[in-house]
């Protein structure tokens, strides 16, 4: 009897548990939802999480953040799998606006990129101008590690290496981890090698990253630049573009823009963003 | 070490506090990795019987496939999932990617041929003598399917487990159709994930000691009642 007892109650809450399952796929939110690609900095910085209730507040709608690469989310918004697109690989946008794949594309921040390596700096970069630097690592086939990932650090950095005429691509000493930045980082202090990333990343890996510092900042160059966009809506009839539209006009709003101002100041001494609306 | 002691810390500290995100995130994991469980087993054992116990041409071919199957690469399983119900899809109509139902129908895609493969082998493993004896006993089809069932249940309580196994360690499939989002489809192994590439390593420690604990309480119930069963 208590074995029968036990199987039962056992199905029941099995059987619960299944209907709770099925709940959520059926309660639709439909148009009051949007799906917003972005890049994982975004997200791993907590920018986001911040930002969003303040949006879902105002204007009702809920936002599906997917944080991927800045290439797959560019590639979600040439494929209409996404409503809005916050990314920061200012040519490639360029080159979906020119297409006609995302509309209505606005500057809302920047930080920026440094190139980080060992303390011991054997291919002696510190506070050289940012080409010189990669060519000497190159000339010193000191390792370096790059995310190889198609984001938008991955493309900045190649930029770069376009721009020093040098082709790292096999060789012995460029080793690319296909990652994010965070293991990225990881990979880069346990080989000593140098690499490049965004400030915002770098600093929230910092005490994990004992061996390694800051070897060349402050460029002009380096700007990396976060824009927003909505997907063209002719894209397909399931995009929601009216969310899409609100949350442009949101990211840039003076509120907003005040937010990402103060944003990671208590936590790293320091603004993880800098507001850059036009 | 000392990361593993803080996690260790963390997770009983979360627990304790009641931090409504972990408990979200655990109910979640929970739901999903049941639900879609239950669902290949539904499906799985009533299938498993059949192919275990029918003959029938090309029967080697889908156990074949049965059989690769069952070490499905998540990230395949995800992959295909993810393109059927991409907006552009043939069901993106049903505005399922990146809602928990996308994440249980990877899992279910995971865990079915675990399930299936597994009754299979159980029942043809079934002494044919055993058969004909309860076919001479005058039991009807539905009888004789009972009586194999208990005969066979020590091995189909392990295909459940295994299965189950495969859906709470699942993480690939489940980042890629879930896209793990704040509050609706963050599970306990993207959760990790994401707090790794955050640098967060105690948090993802944490998150891995609660994972642990569930998975080993459900494996509990189940172990308990396959071995009682046994001595009943």
């Amino acid at each position: 009897m208590k074995v029968q007892r036990l199987r039962l109650m056992l199905w029941g809450t099995i059987l619960l548990l299944l209907l709770a399952g099925c709940q959520t796929s059926t309660d639709d939110a439909g148009d009051k939802e949007m799906i917003l690609a972005t890049t994982t900095s975004t997200q791993d910085s907590g920018l986001l999480d911040e930002l969003l209730p303040l949006f879902e507040e105002k204007t009702g709608y809920i936002v599906k953040t997917i944080a991927v690469g800045t290439g797959q989310a560019l590639a979600m918004g040439e494929k209409g799998e996404a409503d809005a697109l916050l990314t920061h690989a200012p040519d490639a946008e360029q080159e979906l606006e020119r297409s006609g794949d995302v509309i209505n594309r606005k500057r809302v921040m920047y930080n920026d990129f440094i190139i980080i390596g060992p303390v011991s700096d054997p291919a002696g970069i510190k506070g050289q101008p940012v080409d010189t630097a990669f060519k000497q690592i190159a000339d010193a086939n000191a390792l370096f590690v790059s995310r190889g990932d198609d984001s938008g650090t991955h493309k900045k950095e190649l930029s770069i290496w376009e721009s020093t005429g040098i082709d790292p691509q096999g060789q012995e000493w460029y080793v690319e981890t296909g990652q994010g930045m965070g293991d990225t980082l990881n990979v880069a202090a346990e080989r000593e090698g140098y690499t490049l990333t965004d400030r915002g990343t770098y600093l929230a890996f910092k005490h994990l990253l004992d061996n390694m510092e800051v070897m060349v900042e402050g460029d002009e160059s380096l700007l990396n630049i976060y824009h927003v966009m909505q997907v063209n809506p002719e894209k397909s009839e399931m995009i929601n573009s009216e969310a899409a539209e609100a949350f442009v006009s949101f990211m840039v709003s003076e509120e907003v823009q005040h937010i990402i101002a103060s944003f990671g100041v208590d936590t790293y001494g320091e603004p993880l963003f800098f507001p850059y609306a036009e | 070490m000392e990361l593993v002691w803080e996690g260790l810390q963390k997770a009983i500290e979360m627990l304790i506090s009641g931090d409504p995100e972990v408990f979200q995130i655990t109910w979640l994991t929970l739901r999903v990795s049941l639900t879609a469980t239950l669902i290949s087993v539904m499906l799985g054992l009533p299938l498993g019987v059949f192919l275990g116990l029918v003959t029938f041409p090309g029967r080697k071919l889908v156990v074949t496939l049965i059989n690769l199957g069952m070490g499905l690469p998540p990230v395949v399983a995800g992959l295909w999932i993810t393109l059927l119900l991409w907006r552009s899809g043939p069901l993106g109509h049903y505005a399922l990617l990146y809602t928990p139902t996308a994440i249980i129908m990877a899992q279910v895609l995971v865990s079915l041929p675990i399930i299936i493969g597994l009754t299979t082998a159980a029942f043809q493993q079934i002494d044919p003598r055993l058969r004909l004896q309860i076919k001479a006993l005058g039991a009807s089809k539905w009888q004789s399917f009972l009586v194999l069932l208990r005969e066979t249940r020590l091995a189909i309580m392990a295909a459940v487990m295994a299965g189950l196994g495969r859906v709470l360690a699942e993480v690939g499939a489940s980042m890629m159709v879930g896209g793990n989002i704040k509050g609706e489809t963050r599970i306990l192994t993207t959760a990790m994930v994401m707090e790794v590439s955050k640098g967060n390593f105690d948090i993802a420690i944490a998150l891995s000691f609660i994972l642990m604990t569930l998975a080993f309480l459900i494996t509990l119930a189940l172990t308990l009642m396959q071995q009682r069963k046994r001595s009943a």
